[in-house]
């Protein structure tokens, strides 16, 4: 019977060997049926995974029903101690270093897969840095602990306490030409400084969010908001959109009185889209009396109103009426003089028309 | 406003770093609770899963209400509890008329429900109820063996579960160098039938033999219960499909000292250390240990004359 072998490390099929060679197995006083018995069990593979020290025996049937439990453990013992003594068998034919413990032996990786506990780490995109160092072509250089000092001629470290170069050391500035008179040199560089390392936390900021967006920022680093937004909830205040900041400084020109044209603009901010207060004033000369621009608006003002209340000014009825009061009255003190005084029937459905122009003709549904 | 917040001690941040997710995982924390009602024999159940695994291991003593792990709502206080003590396997205990003596071994992944199995156990014995010789006992922490016996663990869907579950649960680290004077402990389990199993602990004892293999002889210690499948829960497929994503291989180590030249071929630069010229001890030369001066004086003894002359040796030391 050939030796078998799968592919792959730590699984490999046991391959029991030939009958014959049962002899070669440390003699034991049993009887043959029993030695026959026991290759008959060989027989099977065993499913060997070194990396988990896991042996499977997929054949074992049990010879006979197990009647008590002594019997099973029994049993299972026996089973048991030839699927160690396969392992044991594979663990130590590796190759072993000799340590003082006892013999070390690597071990191959499991065959058995078993599922994560978390999900795998997401890698982390390259910081502003780390791309511009990438464009150009920069590569890193491994940094000296300690630097020459001139001024004191020793070696000192290049960061922390008693440092070469260091900022608060240097006792005389020379003035450059550039220089003005009344400014404070030091002032000034502790200025840039703060300046410098204000850029770099904003940087290293933007780096972060960079990386939470990504999904891969470092476990120990946490990014909070430092206020809430006024709703209440832990989300981020949401962003306001270019356009409508540029609109903004626009919108609030219009509080000013002058429309914000004497408002101070920042650099590069753009003109104001309507500049000015929303009011047009005619021009001051044009034509003599009334201008045609002049007397078209007031036209149009006065049709406008005239349509929309018409009803509110002329109440048509109530006109009618007093003629018709009037003319009667006008009649009888003629006495019956002239009796083919017709009356006037008021004729609404003319004057209707002209005021309404396209209006509906009752006031019900209408709004003053 | 966005402000950036790290631990102000190196411990937190050593913790926070421990939590993180890694790209090869190599232990599990398990977390062993139970429900509203208990039995004895799960208690000691779980007391004695917690000292098989005491150093990844945490056990809650209280009794938890609302949990119920197969119930679509009622895991949300398991997921807290994975979340607040990163642990990613639990074991919990409930004993109702129903199921009696329940008990229901689950995972997590990503602090989420991943798979669940629900067992009954009977005909437990615990560990004080073998007798053995304690200095067999196993060790706390030793790399344990396994022995699946019975073809159901590959036939029956529940017992392929239980057994990556059994499997997970009891493998400890995963490491590579294993020291083989450490290996002292069995886990078996039978399949008796396709819904029960025989699960029994063991001490291993190595017996000299010819070989360079030991002898095995195994001695029953430890817990021994049958374990009753009751229900299982496997997770969807993408679910699985995420969960077994492995990390891409690692980048293979520079070979260090080797330059591959187009005229000379491969270069490779040896160092060699300082030679300790001065501090080498000197070898035991001292007079009466020389092989010369034994064989002298054994022939000497046979021979008649014992005054002979000295000889001077003139070849070296």
């Amino acid at each position: 019977m050939a030796i078998s072998f799968l592919l792959g490390f730590g699984v490999y099929a046991v391959s029991p060997p030939p009958p014959t060679s049962a002899l070669q197995h440390p003699p034991s006083p049993l009887s043959l049926s029993h030695t026959n018995r026991v290759t008959e069990m060989e027989e099977a593979q065993y499913e060997i995974d070194l990396g988990n020290l896991t042996a499977f025996d997929q054949h074992h049937q049990f010879a006979s029903p197990p009647t008590s439990r002594e019997e099973i453990v029994k049993e299972t013992i026996e089973q048991a101690t030839k699927l160690v003594q396969a392992v044991a068998d594979a663990l130590f034919n590796l190759p072993s270093t000799e340590d003082p413990d006892g013999p070390l032996v690597k071990l191959p990786p499991p065959t058995a897969k078993f599922p994560r506990e978390k999900p795998l780490p997401k890698p982390r995109p390259p910081t502003q840095w780390e791309v511009f160092a990438q464009q150009k072509g920069i590569q890193k250089r491994k940094k000296e602990k300690m630097a020459y000092d001139e001024q004191t001629g020793t070696w000192k470290r290049l960061h922390g306490y008693d440092r070469v170069n260091d900022d608060n050391d240097i006792p005389i500035i020379d003035a450059k030409a550039t220089d003005e008179p009344g400014t404070d040199p030091f002032a000034e560089r502790r200025k840039e400084k703060k300046s410098r390392v204000d850029k770099q936390e904003g940087n290293r900021l933007k780096n972060l969010k960079n990386a939470q967006k990504a999904g891969a920022l470092p476990s120990h680093i946490q990014l909070a908001a430092t206020a809430l937004p006024i709703t209440g909830t832990q989300s981020q205040p949401k962003k306001v959109s270019k356009d409508v900041l540029q609109n903004v400084a626009g919108m609030a020109a219009t509080a000013t009185a002058s429309g914000g044209k004497f408002d101070k603009k920042l650099p590069g901010e753009k003109p104001l889209k309507h500049e000015k207060k929303y009011r047009k004033y005619l021009p001051a000369v044009e034509g003599s009396g009334m201008g045609t621009i002049e007397k078209q608006q007031t036209e149009n003002v006065l049709n406008r109103l005239m349509s929309k209340h018409s009803h509110q000014i002329l109440n048509v009825e109530k006109a009618v009426n007093m003629y018709n009061v009037k003319r009667e009255k006008h009649q009888r003190r003629q006495g019956g003089q002239s009796s083919n005084s017709g009356k006037f029937k008021a004729n609404k459905k003319s004057f209707k028309k002209t005021s309404n122009k396209g209006h509906s003709s009752s006031s019900k549904g209408k709004s003053k | 406003m966005l402000k950036i917040k790290t631990p102000k001690s190196g411990r937190i941040k050593r913790d926070l770093e421990k939590r993180a997710p890694k790209l090869v995982e190599t232990r599990k924390k398990t977390l062993i609770l139970h429900g509203t009602k208990t039995s004895s024999v799960l208690n000691s159940v779980l007391t004695e899963i917690h000292h098989l695994k005491k150093d990844n291991s945490i056990k809650y003593s209280r009794r938890n209400d609302k949990i119920r792990p197969f119930e679509s709502g009622g895991e949300t206080s398991l997921e807290f509890f994975s979340l607040k003590t990163d642990c990613s396997l639990f074991v919990f205990a409930s004993h109702t008329k129903k199921r009696p003596n329940n008990l229901v071994i689950g995972r997590f992944y990503d602090h989420h429900i991943y798979d669940l199995v629900e067992v009954g156990i009977e005909n437990f014995r615990s560990v004080g109820s073998f007798s053995y010789d304690m200095k067999l006992a196993p060790q706390l922490g030793s790399k344990p063996f396994f022995a699946f016996i019975g073809e159901a663990f590959e036939s029956v869907d529940e017992l392929k579960h239980l057994k990556e579950v059994l499997l997970d649960l009891f493998r400890g680290e995963v490491i590579t160098n294993l020291n083989l004077a450490g290996l002292d402990r069995v886990y078996v389990c039978t399949a008796l039938s396709p819904n029960r199993v025989f699960f029994s602990h063991f001490a291993l004892r190595l017996k000299k033999s010819g070989t360079k293999v030991p002898r095995m002889e195994l001695v029953e210690v430890g817990p021994s219960m049958d374990m009753v499948v009751r229900r299982h829960h496997q997770p969807d497929d993408s679910l699985r499909k995420e969960a077994m994503k492995m990390a891409p291989d690692s980048t293979k180590k520079k070979e260090k000292n080797v330059v591959k030249d187009d005229i000379l071929g491969k270069l490779g630069k040896i160092y060699i250390p300082d030679q300790k010229v001065g501090s080498v001890p000197l070898a035991n030369k001292s007079k009466g240990v020389k092989r010369e001066r034994r064989e002298a004086k054994a022939a000497k003894g046979e021979g008649d004359n014992p005054t002979t002359p000295k000889k001077q040796k003139q070849d070296s030391e």
